[in-house]
């Protein structure tokens, strides 16, 4: 049966895992060769391994095998074959067995690159991985089993089990669940595996961050070694993370695309401390500081994406009464727990030869401001952090209150929602500072820079910056965190354009060359500087984006007839009909034509509906979207008259330029593409370049 | 022009003054969906209570006092500044100047009078940087020879 051998290759994976973990043990202890060569081999024996798992769940979800529970779960006969496929992550078991899979494709591909000169690294890198995996292979073994099936025994009840219990026989279902609405959605298809892919290739920094510790090689090789997956993570996480945005505003239907959700600040806590990461080790490698600050980051990084899986998928955190309840969350926390304890006290034990080789010169200097930069990511974690455990504590301290009644008073173990207006009254502030350095510290030098030496290189992107002030004014805004919002983009965008401008223009005097291939062979002689800076653009297209919604977002709701209309600022909406109808696989649609008129003229028509889903009986609104870069019209069906439908309800809302939040996320991909584009210059040589660079910006 | 014909339609109060109360109070039985955009059978009957309560003359403070009396301080969007609270308010600024000081001190502690050797990175340096990781691996490869 194919559920056995899914099972049974999960099985022999975990031992496989152990064994490679023991053999890279050994291996690096003795210093056999052979040893370390066969966790390497065990280590490449996990992805095909786990493929066969993979690939037999994806079977039995294809085929409607409803005795398995949870193709049961998630799953219907009247889905299409890709839903059935993608169901693989659509439900917490199967999740973690993607998890799994994707991580060993991802630690099998670090083990095949040429380990020549780093060979001291290679036990302990798969000493990590498969520490990891076989936790996350655990936990699919004896508590997330995804192949678990129904059983029915004599006296009619019917039981889950991997195995056949004595005197039951299988049980196989008529139809399945299907899968949850919510999770019918291009943006939700391939949003997981995204952030999953994110999610997992921050673990090969970690791995090598352990290597370097454990071996002594603390100099800034491990970086530059993991530089590219780093990159390669963060953009799997970010891409991930604005796919979610992208889903929420798509399909959740209350005009946003973040709503500080727990499940949405833990996907996002990881991609903050990872940023800062990303930043703070261009200063260890390029003036050896920080080195024990990176070791942190990364660790910190690692344990946020473990515990950002747990959040995502399991919402345990929700409820102390969840968590203590699910064999799951302990696990996890005590895994959290020992791995960023074991992993501290190794930076601990080589805490001096982590001291910086130099001593910081300057407070305006290329690295003060990079320190300023992790102040202010990891500024914007705590925040979070703090918003996601508050109401868990709260309510756990609750049960200290009912054990001590003079403590009862203060802890009364009331549950509290930590919402939007929480966060947003705080993280303006760290943003703000992060737009503001985007717009110095590319102008700041190593070592050297001086407020004298910025102020001479900022103060014509600045003056064309406060230009933009002025016309702003001048164009009737009012609004001071508007205005302040705005300044700073442009500031940045000015600052950037005008660095990408300096060089290629001394490039084209100095070689003779023109100025579009001076240009082009400037980006290709530094990739990752000029990546960043087109990666910074894109932030700052996305921060217009979150400017013009978060600050100028309008909306209106009310109840028209046939041929009745509301208006909302320049816009009318007109009802033209609605229909109601059953589909094939298994909605039953209300669907509302509406045309739309800006300024009097007619702009086109939508289409916002209501889909209910008689499997799962749940229903989900899908906005009418009307998106151009100067702003989204966006119209919710929220009631109607179920028999003339004569009569209906709209929620309209006007979100200025939010499309450009969309359209800054394809330019930090682009940006981020350019930053990990392999280099022709072979490894040796960037290496070599351990002389701390002296740039002038 | 048709509008106004619409708007005198409108129950009163209007769905936009409903939603105005609604959107700073959650769901009480879903996790983290505010009220005003809850598409639950039980929200919008909340929704409707609200309207009543807004037609009976209350304010937006009694409607919301009512609404936590009823299911308690979860319903509303941010923890009431009260008790144990107080620290969802105190420690993220807390936090945030700590980490500006802890900063400062390092900076200025990394900040010696060692600039003018410093300005120029030469070949010491950089051998420097190399050696100790250096030393290290050969005691490590003695350490090995020597125990075999």
């Amino acid at each position: 049966m194919v559920a056995n051998l899914g099972y049974a290759t999960l099985i022999i994976t975990f031992l496989v895992s152990i064994y490679g973990v023991i053999a890279a043990y050994l291996g690096a202890r003795r210093n056999s060769y052979a040893l370390v060569e066969s966790a390497r081999n065990a280590m490449l024996l996990t992805f095909p391994l786990l493929t066969i798992t993979a690939l037999s769940m994806i079977y039995l979800l294809i085929n409607g095998h409803y005795e398995v529970q949870y193709v049961t779960e998630v799953t219907s006969n009247s889905m299409p074959l890709y839903l059935k496929i993608t169901a693989l992550w659509g439900g917490q078991a199967g999740s973690l067995l993607f998890w799994s899979w994707l991580m060993s494709a991802f630690a099998s591909a670090v083990t095949l690159r040429k380990w020549d000169r780093d060979r001291e690294f290679l036990p302990w890198v798969i000493l990590v991985s498969l520490i990891t995996l076989a936790f996350f292979l655990i936990l699919s073994i004896f508590v997330e089993n995804p192949f678990i099936s129904f059983w029915h025994s004599p006296t009619g009840s019917i039981t889950t089990a991997m195995f056949q219990p004595a005197g039951t026989s299988l049980f196989i279902p008529q139809d399945g669940n299907g899968l949850n609405p919510l999770l019918r959605h291009p943006g939700m298809i391939i949003h997981p595996p995204m952030l999953y892919l994110g999610f997992v290739a921050f673990i090969i920094p970690y791995a090598f961050a352990m290597a370097a510790l454990v071996t002594g090689r603390t100099d800034a090789r491990w970086i530059r070694l993991t530089r590219r997956w780093t990159i390669v993570a963060w953009v799997f996480l970010s891409l991930g993370l604005v796919l979610g945005m992208r889903w929420a505003y798509d399909v959740l239907g209350w005009g946003g695309y973040w709503g500080w959700d727990p499940v949405e600040n833990s996907a996002f806590m990881p991609w903050l401390i990872g940023t800062a990461f990303l930043h703070s080790v261009i200063v260890q490698e390029k003036r050896g500081m920080l080195k024990q600050w990176n070791m942190v980051l990364i660790i910190l990084t690692y344990d946020l994406v473990i515990f950002g899986t747990f959040l995502t998928r399991s919402g345990v955190l929700s409820s102390v009464h969840a968590f203590a309840q699910s064999a799951i969350g302990p696990l996890f926390f005590g895994f959290i727990g020992v791995t960023f304890i074991t992993s501290m006290i190794l930076v601990i034990y080589r805490w001096d030869e982590l001291k910086s080789e130099v001593e910081m010169t300057s407070w305006f200097s290329r690295e003060a401001l990079f320190l300023l930069n992790n102040l202010l990511f990891f500024g914007l974690f705590i925040v979070i952090f703090w918003g996601v455990i508050f109401p868990v504590l709260s309510e756990a301290l609750g049960i200290l209150g009912q054990k001590i009644p003079s403590l009862s008073g203060i802890f009364t173990g009331q549950k509290v929602t930590v919402g939007p207006q929480w966060y947003e009254g705080i993280v303006w502030l760290p943003f703000a500072g992060l737009l503001l350095l985007m717009g110095i510290a590319p102008l700041s030098s190593w070592q050297y820079s001086t407020a004298k030496t910025i102020g001479r290189a900022m103060w014509k992107p600045a003056l064309a910056s406060l230009l933009v002030v002025i016309g702003l004014v001048l164009f009737g805004f009012r609004s001071l965190p508007a205005i302040l919002g705005f300044w700073l983009c442009a500031f940045v965008v000015f600052v950037t354009l005008y660095e990408f401008w300096r060089a290629a223009w001394a490039r084209h005097h100095a070689r003779n060359e023109n100025l579009l291939a001076a240009f082009w062979y400037m980006i290709g002689k530094n990739r990752r500087r000029y990546g960043g800076y087109i990666v910074h653009l894109g932030m700052i297209l996305m921060a217009i984006g979150i400017l013009g919604i978060e600050l100028f977002q309008e909306e209106t709701q009310g109840t028209i007839p046939q041929g009745g209309q509301i208006t909302l600022g320049q816009y009318a909406v007109k009802f033209d009909s609605l229909a109601v109808f059953d589909t094939a696989d298994g909605r039953n649609v209300a669907r509302a034509v509406v045309s739309v008129y800006k300024d009097g003229k007619y702009i086109g028509d939508l289409y916002p509906r209501r889909d209910y889903y008689y499997e799962s009986q749940q229903p989900m609104t899908i906005a009418g979207v009307r998106s151009t870069p100067e702003d989204d019209l966006y119209v919710l069906l929220v009631d109607w008259q179920p028999l003339s439908t004569s009569a209906a309800t709209f929620k309209i809302y006007h979100n200025p330029l939010v499309w450009w939040l969309w359209f800054g996320s394809m330019v930090f991909i682009l940006g981020s593409v350019v930053a990990a584009w392999p280099s022709k210059e072979p490894e040796v040589v960037m290496s070599s370049r351990a002389i701390p660079e002296t740039t002038k910006a | 022009m048709l509008v106004e014909a619409v708007s005198a339609q409108q129950p009163t109060p209007s769905d936009d003054q409903v939603n105005q109360i609604a959107k700073q109070l959650y769901c009480p039985v879903c996790e983290n969906i505010p009220l005003d955009v809850c598409p639950t059978t039980a929200c919008a009957q909340w929704r409707e209570l609200i309207r009543e309560k807004l037609a009976d003359g209350w304010t937006e403070q009694q409607i919301k006092d009512y609404f936590v009396l009823q299911y308690g301080d979860r319903v509303l969007g941010t923890p009431p500044a009260k008790g144990i609270n107080w620290l969802v308010y105190l420690v993220p600024p807390i936090a945030i100047l700590a980490g500006v000081y802890i900063l400062f001190r390092a900076i200025r502690s990394w900040k010696r009078p060692v600039q003018t050797d410093n300005m120029t990175p030469n070949d010491s340096e950089v051998a420097q940087i190399a050696d100790p990781a250096q030393d290290e691996y050969i005691n490590r490869l003695e350490e090995e020879i020597r125990k075999r």
